[in-house]
């Protein structure tokens, strides 16, 4: 578990020693508060003219109209940020032969994969965390439902903490950043929509296909819907992400 | 401290180590010596753990390398080839995660630090980014990583190399101060190197063992005669005539202004081939002995002799 520790701080440390930290949270941060800021424009919009007909003003929902797409966009916004953020875990290692300290030392490759995932996740939460503060305005003027919200970020940093396990293994494979970018970029965006091929099809292969693509999970999220059975494939899909990446690793020293 | 048995890596096809067994006392500086590609850095990295073998044992500080591999990190320190730094770091902040994952503990990790930042010369540049600082300077900080545990063990490999003459001399120095304390392996193709840093030597060429021991052991095996090169203001055919006369001499040759005066092993005529030389007044400029490790090198890497 220190061991863990002192690798998660190592990252944690180096992520903002670089401009990376700065420049992807800061872009983020500005992609997230121009969608929010157009939807709210819309949404204030949308709700003059359906106040005029008592019918429509029942339907007026925050969370629907602003949330709900908000949180779409912002898996979209973090399938560019993750690769960035899981290029160089492993890859610079191999490339700077610093991974020669990490595997001479007293830790388990299991040990040194979870401390680099959990560094990244930490960005990840920091990220999320800041574009919850454009929320307050929500929750100052309006008054939406916390329900939704909340297991709408729930969706957002686990389906993110995936996207990192996926760029985590790719970073893996090879020693260079650009290539375990794109095809964690490539990756990601095949599963997320991976539905669409899935709504023309019919039977098992259909429903397999849903079930592999990201998106098919989030949209209940985003609604307010928890089950565990969306957070199990999360889960269990990082977990596969992890192990792919330590198999990568075992065997390049075993060959 | 440390025990090599018939260690073999292949990759793939390529047999990068084959058989090699060697042994290195505790306390001692030992050198793994050949010219480039011999497998100096595959066996070190067997012996750190970053590879397994093929085939074959190797223990460190009593743990084998295969089963104990936690226990032989803890022991050895090591300096891979490419000197594995993170150049966003500052040297003290580099060498406080290494205390880390060595596992140094929390309340000895200042004073470990320290102790490496005053043995490796770091003072000056210890809150400097290591990309701002120079090579000699980052070999060094590699130096203080390896011994930032304390281990019983140091593994370096190729320690001065790229460094400026200045710099080369530094490290030998660092390295020659910390005998005794540590037992140390450090791998060269530099045969100067070995002869003033090291007791003893792994000489390998080819994945394969050509000779190994303590650096006297070596000479005496493989010089049948002991001897003398003497460097005189004047080497002919009649100065050679004078050495030629002292009782016990076999051979004298002259080459330049040189002369190489042997005789069987077992006597010491040092004393009678200077004193003739200063006799006779034939200035004397330098003398040096033949038992040289540099033939035997170059015989063994050119393939001219085999063990």
């Amino acid at each position: 578990m220190r061991n863990i520790w002192s690798l998660m701080k190592k990252e944690i440390r180096s992520y903002f020693s670089s401009p990376i930290a700065y420049v992807v949270i800061s872009g983020f941060l500005l992609l997230v508060g121009f969608f929010f800021y157009s939807l709210v424009w819309w949404f204030n919009a949308q709700a003059m003219q359906m106040a005029q007909n008592p019918y429509y003003a029942q339907q007026i929902n925050i969370n629907e109209m602003v949330f709900s797409p908000l949180f779409h966009n912002m898996s979209i916004i973090l399938i560019l940020v993750a690769p960035l953020l899981t290029m160089r875990l492993l890859a610079e290692e191999k490339k700077s032969g610093t991974d020669e300290l990490l595997y001479t030392s007293p830790l388990s490759v299991g040990q040194i994969i979870l401390g680099k995932y959990f560094a990244a996740l930490v960005m990840l939460a920091a990220m999320l965390g800041l574009t919850a503060l454009l929320s307050i305005f929500a929750f100052a003027f309006g008054n939406p439902e916390v329900a939704p919200w909340l297991t709408g970020y729930l969706g957002l940093f686990l389906m993110g903490a995936t996207f990192i396990a996926i760029g985590l293994f790719f970073s893996s494979l090879t020693e260079n950043q650009i290539v375990a970018a794109f095809l964690t970029f490539v990756t990601l965006l095949l599963l997320l929509v991976l539905n669409w091929v899935a709504s023309s099809g019919s039977g098992t292969w259909q429903s397999v296909l849903s079930y592999l693509s990201f998106s098919q999970h989030f949209e209940d999220m985003t609604r307010g819907i928890l089950d565990t059975k969306d957070i199990v494939y999360y889960l269990s899909f990082s977990a596969f992400g992890l192990f792919l990446a330590h198999s990568v690793i075992q065997s390049r020293r075993w060959r | 401290m440390i025990e090599v048995q018939e260690l073999t890596k292949k990759y793939g096809e390529l047999v990068a180590v084959r058989d090699l067994t060697f042994k290195v006392e505790t306390g001692h500086i030992w050198g793994l010596l050949g010219p480039n590609a011999a497998g100096k850095t595959t066996t070190m990295r067997i012996l750190t753990g970053y590879l397994p073998a093929t085939a074959g044992r190797a223990t460190v500080a009593g743990f084998d390398v295969f089963n104990e591999p936690d226990a032989v990190k803890k022991s050895i320190g090591y300096l891979p080839e490419v000197v594995p730094l993170y150049e966003d770091m500052t040297v003290s902040g580099y060498l406080g995660f290494v205390a880390e994952i060595k596992q140094v503990p929390a309340a000895k990790r200042k004073a470990a630090i320290g102790r490496v930042i005053e043995s490796a010369g770091l003072k000056d540049v210890g809150r400097r980014l290591i990309k701002n600082i120079s090579r000699g300077f980052k070999q060094r900080v590699g130096i203080a990583q390896a011994m930032i545990h304390d281990p019983k063990v140091l593994v370096l490999d190729e320690p001065t190399i790229g460094l400026d003459p200045a710099q080369i001399r530094e490290i030998r120095e660092l390295i020659k101060g910390l005998r005794g304390e540590h037992t140390i392996l450090l791998s060269t193709h530099i045969l100067p190197e070995v002869t003033q840093v090291c007791d003893g030597v792994v000489i390998i060429n080819e994945g394969r063992l050509m000779a190994s021991g303590s650096l006297a052991d070596l000479a005496a095996s493989f010089e049948r005669n002991d001897g003398v090169i003497l460097k005189l203001r004047r080497a002919g055919a009649e100065e050679a005539a004078l050495f030629k006369g002292i009782p016990g001499v076999d051979r004298v040759s002259a080459e330049g202004n040189e002369l190489r005066v042997e005789w069987g092993r077992g006597r010491d005529l040092h004393d009678d081939v200077a004193r003739l030389a200063l006799d006779r007044g034939l200035g004397l400029r330098e003398m040096r002995s033949v038992a040289s490790i540099e033939d035997l090198y170059m015989k063994i890497v050119s393939g001219g002799l085999e063990q």
